[in-house]
């Protein structure tokens, strides 16, 4: 039977087969939904573009907060987190087998602290009071004289969203690259220096990029995409949406904002579709960067 | 070659060239582990050193009351722990398996098979992986519900398995396979399939390994699945149950301790899974006959 497996049907038919029922079909059913008014209880009735009009228009905590704390958030934790994994990717990569090993394993291990995990170390760290960490070390060397409101005060809360993200930013792109890097034939790098590469600079741009591109790019797309899709990290650490003083708010809290606490599934929709236009043209901006041109 | 001064990938030993590296590396890893280390010690504490003052990092007296409450926390609810633990291990098991196995075929005919609508698969992938999953929460589930998959075991795992990460992940390895492997292979008879699963999966095996860590923390860690598309508690998973902790105990003593230990008992199934296959993921590939 597998001796006679040749047509590419084989291949991808069950992949396909369940793309297109678990998330094809609901990615259409919630564009379709952003044209509607669905309140998840009644029938959804169709309202044209008003949704988008609203969104562009009247929301003012989307103008003024979300869509503006987003870009900041992206724009530092995407390329700060992209850069890291590289750097720390080609240094692990430069170092023996078990060693490598052990930090690696370590530097990726925030990627896995998902949910329950993440709320207790942050809120304990951060915690408000003079019990938490930071403030009772704070309080201790003297710097501060009251425990600072972390997690509450909007002045903080973005700042320790990004360092918390940074912290946990070594993720499946951080492995890609590093698979990518010792992937990449020895005897490259011998002939190269033959033929008169001078220093480490050079060999990163000339032949250690050009060599993993793919892993370049994947690693460029995850960046991209994970950072404005991430959304439960504010919340979790300040313990309710909205975000005090939207300070922390993000395009997805707004999403969980108005689908699963107002109950406005049409609004909430149109909100992932304008998500999803700027996604998808930052990546293609990254992708004519490092995309392979065949 | 003993003048060559450059990139030394993959060193068999510790040379002092290799130091400024190390400078480099500890800090950054003593950063990031340091959270790691408070989960661990944290879960250990007593009550009285969860609330000290001032707060201590490390535990005094560690003790297993933390867990000792988790589990009877959970057999108070009427499902023993071992029946949320059970559920998860064998969905999760499925799910990565199935997830490997389907996504990498897949991947395969999108890299080096010929057939139509090709690019546009491809594209579509990539497209909904930009998506936010939580915006088709509610109309996965309207989808789930119609098909009449509510309360099936398999519904746990079947949304879960086509992964468009894992797709485009596995199709940029396999791009790095030189075609003279699959054309020397045809030449000797040998069939599609039997290409991939004789040539592409060890050659690949490193992305196989890395969706491989990728499904199972995405199904694990998963709590969506149980809390909408199952209504039967005793098909609930352990992330559910643990998701289900902070309402359970309120703000109390006993909760912080509990939640403590519930978060290791989370975070270890995904480290050790690391653990195990990250051989394969930073595994070379210069053995196996590409470049």
């Amino acid at each position: 039977m597998i001796k006679r497996m040749n047509h590419p049907a084989w291949f991808f038919t069950p992949y396909v087969v369940l793309f297109t029922t678990f998330i094809i079909i609901p990615v259409v059913i919630a564009i379709v939904l952003s044209f509607t008014y669905f309140n998840t209880i009644q029938t959804p009735t169709i309202i044209g573009l008003r949704n988008y009009i609203e969104l562009l228009t009247r929301d003012e905590v989307f103008m003024q907060y979300v869509l503006p704390n987003t870009f900041k958030f992206a724009f530092i934790v995407g390329p700060v987190g992209y850069f890291m994994s590289f750097i720390l990717a080609w240094m692990l990569s430069q170092i023996p087998h078990k060693h490598r090993t052990v930090l690696a394993i370590i530097l990726y291990s925030p990627s896995m602290t998902a949910g329950i995990a993440m709320g207790v170390i942050w809120t304990v760290l951060f915690s408000g009071d003079s019990t938490g960490y930071l403030n009772s070390l704070l309080l201790n060397i003297g710097l501060i004289e009251e425990p600072i409101q972390f997690l509450t005060s909007p002045d903080y809360l973005m700042t320790i969203m990004i360092i918390v993200s940074l912290w946990g930013s070594m993720g499946v792109g951080f492995l890609a690259m590093l698979a990518g890097i010792l992937n990449i034939d020895p005897t490259l790098y011998e002939a190269a220096y033959v033929d008169g590469l001078r220093n480490r600079w050079q060999e990163i741009f000339y032949i250690t990029i050009p060599s993993m591109k793919p892993q370049m790019l994947f690693g460029a797309v995850m960046a991209v995409v994970g950072t404005f899709q991430v959304g439960a990290i504010g919340v979790q650490l300040s313990g309710a949406n909205p975000t005090p003083q939207y300070a922390g708010q993000l395009l997805v809290n707004h999403i969980e904002d108005f689908g699963f606490i107002r109950y406005l599934m049409g609004y909430a929709s149109a909100i992932s579709v304008v998500l999803l236009i700027l996604i998808y043209s930052i990546s293609k901006a990254t992708w004519s960067l490092f995309g392979e041109r065949d | 070659m003993a003048s060559f001064q450059g990139m030394k990938i993959n060193p068999s030993r510790y040379h002092k060239s290799q130091l400024k590296f190390y400078f480099f590396l500890f800090p950054m890893t003593l950063f990031v582990a340091l959270p790691i280390i408070f989960i661990i010690s944290h879960a250990f504490k007593p009550s009285n050193e969860l609330f000290a003052y001032p707060p201590k990092f490390f535990v005094r007296m560690p003790t297993f009351d933390n867990f000792r409450d988790l589990f009877f926390l959970a057999s108070e609810s009427g499902i023993p722990f071992s029946r949320y633990l059970f559920n998860s291990l064998l969905v999760t098991t499925i799910g990565v398996f199935l997830s490997v196995l389907i996504t990498s075929l897949a991947a395969y005919s999108l890299s080096k098979l010929k057939f139509k609508g090709k690019k546009t698969l491809f594209e579509i992938n990539n497209l909904a992986l930009m998506f936010v999953p939580i915006a088709v929460t509610i109309p996965r589930y309207l989808t789930i519900s119609r098909i009449g998959l509510i309360d099936n075991y398999m519904v746990l795992v079947l949304p879960l398995i086509a992964m468009p990460v894992g797709l485009f992940l596995v199709k940029q390895f396999i791009d790095q396979t030189p075609n003279e492997l699959i054309e020397s292979a045809k030449i000797d008879g040998a069939s599609e399939m039997q290409i991939f699963l004789k040539i592409i999966i060890p050659i690949v095996a490193p992305a196989l390994a890395t969706v491989g860590i990728l499904s199972f923390q995405l199904i694990w860690n998963d709590t969506i699945g149980s809390t909408l598309y199952v209504n039967d508690e005793s098909l609930k998973t352990l992330a559910f149950y643990f998701s289900t902790l902070a309402a359970r105990t309120g703000n109390t003593v006993a909760g912080q301790g509990i939640m403590a230990a519930a978060s290791l008992i989370s975070f270890l199934p995904n480290i050790i899974i690391f653990i195990f296959l990250q051989g394969k993921v930073m595994n070379t590939m210069a053995h196996s006959g590409i470049k």
